[in-house]
């Protein structure tokens, strides 16, 4: 596959929310600030891009030569982790501004089900490295792309008359409705 | 056979991980000093930002940095206050009487008139900009609870369109006094028991048009005091609080109820 396809295919096409359903936790529990849900989405796109490396070398390299491939999940989740926790100490050490305005994201990524998904995509796709880390890198843009977006929605949402039953989550996941029937008129592009 | 295996290399993986993070948490040690958590813990914790910094966590590095008072909480009061004094090895230094916020407004449904039924967005700074704002008064409370939105400790109701204050709860970080688009609040010390709850400056014929309880302005409770506590400005009665003496007597010829005890 040409490889521009496929870098669009994984911001649009296949959008991590709103085609794959994944990651609908931050989405909707961080995005009632465009600022915030930026950071959450920059965070997210940081730790996709090396777990999708870390994961690859560890499938690769050990798990598929000892012929332990059912171990995927929970070895993915010990890699997510160990690496989630390792870029927060290495943050707070040399980047404290950036520790500052992602710190409270970054432990909740690692739960994050959007990254486990990608680790696993990788594999069931046997993409090569290199695929794989862009496909971790673009995906975790669609995801930014995705939350922005609804952060923007939430924002007039927050100074719109809505019914007293709609207030809140309902109008919310409503809206996020409406916004995947949108991104799915992309299934055409590639 | 094959899941001791298997346990094994996740052992092993899980182990390299381990040790990797127990060195990067040496190698990236970042001494924080313990005196912030600390202070931190005897802030309010409501983020108020009455200190003047981003949230308690900013005030508290501040006051361990030296740059912010000891007594800089206004949440926390003097008791906060004498702690984080403790704390910093420092003296708390005298500390003002506690404050509490004043609505001086008495305009619910019924007493103040009505310009118009207001339908729109609950906010009183977007009602204050049509038409003059929902009630004929210009100086009125809104009542669609701009302060109440901004209380952090849940001081503040709205009854019958007038907001009303929880004295106990009222902590004088004056977050609704910068709220309110028509300043009807104001930070008075707590023992200051007589108010006068209304500042129109309208003559006296305009004010009582618009409101049954408003001040004129006549200058009766002026000449009732005997300490000299009262001065009439702008239209309307104000007490000093360092004079008045409580007495009351203002409150009982007020011909307008404009004066209250609380």
């Amino acid at each position: 596959m040409n490889i521009w396809l496929f870098l669009i295919s994984c911001v649009l096409t296949n959008n991590f929310i709103f085609s794959k359903f994944l990651g609908c936790c931050p989405f909707l529990g961080v995005s009632s600030k465009v600022e915030t849900a930026a950071s959450m989405g920059i965070a997210v796109t940081f730790v996709m891009t090396l777990a999708s490396l870390f994961a690859y070398m560890v499938n690769a390299w050990i798990l598929v030569p000892l012929h332990l491939e059912y171990m995927q999940t929970i070895a993915f989740i010990l890699v997510i982790a160990s690496l989630v926790q390792f870029v927060e100490m290495f943050l707070k050490k040399s980047m404290p501004a950036i520790y500052s305005a992602l710190g409270i994201y970054l432990p909740l990524i690692t739960t994050n089900c959007a990254v486990l998904g990608v680790a696993t995509l990788n594999v069931t796709n046997q993409y090569n490295m290199l695929y794989s880390v862009l496909n971790g890198t673009f995906s975790a843009l669609g995801f930014l792309l995705a939350i922005v977006l609804m952060a923007g929605v939430r924002e007039r949402l927050e100074s719109s008359k809505i019914p007293a039953c709609m207030k809140g989550f309902p109008i919310s996941l409503v809206s996020a409705g409406l916004m995947a029937i949108a991104f799915m008129g992309f299934s055409g592009l590639v | 056979m094959a899941i001791l295996y298997a346990g094994l290399v996740l052992g092993g993986i899980g182990l390299v991980f381990g040790l990797i993070l127990t060195f990067a948490s040496k190698a990236f040690h970042v001494d924080v000093d313990e005196r912030v958590q600390q202070v931190r813990a005897c802030c309010a914790g409501a983020n108020c930002g009455a200190c003047g910094y981003a949230g308690c966590d900013g005030f508290a590095e501040a006051v361990v940095k030296g740059e912010a008072p000891v007594n800089g909480c206004k949440p926390a009061g003097a008791e906060g206050a004498k702690k984080i004094a403790a704390i910093m090895g420092v003296d708390a230094g005298a500390s003002e009487e506690r404050q509490v916020a004043r609505v001086r407004c008495q305009g619910i449904k019924g007493v103040a008139k009505e310009r118009y039924t207001y339908d729109g967005y609950r906010s009183c700074a977007v009602a204050a900009g049509i038409a003059g704002g929902p009630k004929d008064c210009r100086f009125a409370c809104i009542g669609l609870g701009d302060c109440m939105d901004h209380c952090a400790f849940g001081a503040i109701t709205m009854q019958d369109g007038v907001a009303h204050i929880d004295e106990e709860k009222c902590t004088a970080c004056g977050a609704c006094v910068e709220a309110c688009p028509r300043s009807v609040i104001e930070l008075l010390p707590v023992s200051q028991s007589v108010i006068v709850r209304c500042r129109n400056s309208d003559v006296a014929r305009a004010a009582r048009a618009v409101c049954m309880k408003a001040c004129i302005g006549c200058g009766r409770c002026k000449k009732e005091c005997q300490y000299d506590a009262i001065v009439v400005e702008n239209g309307y009665a104000r007490i000093l609080p360092d004079k008045c003496v409580r007495c009351g007597s203002c409150a009982a010829v007020c011909p307008c109820n404009c004066i209250t005890i609380e």
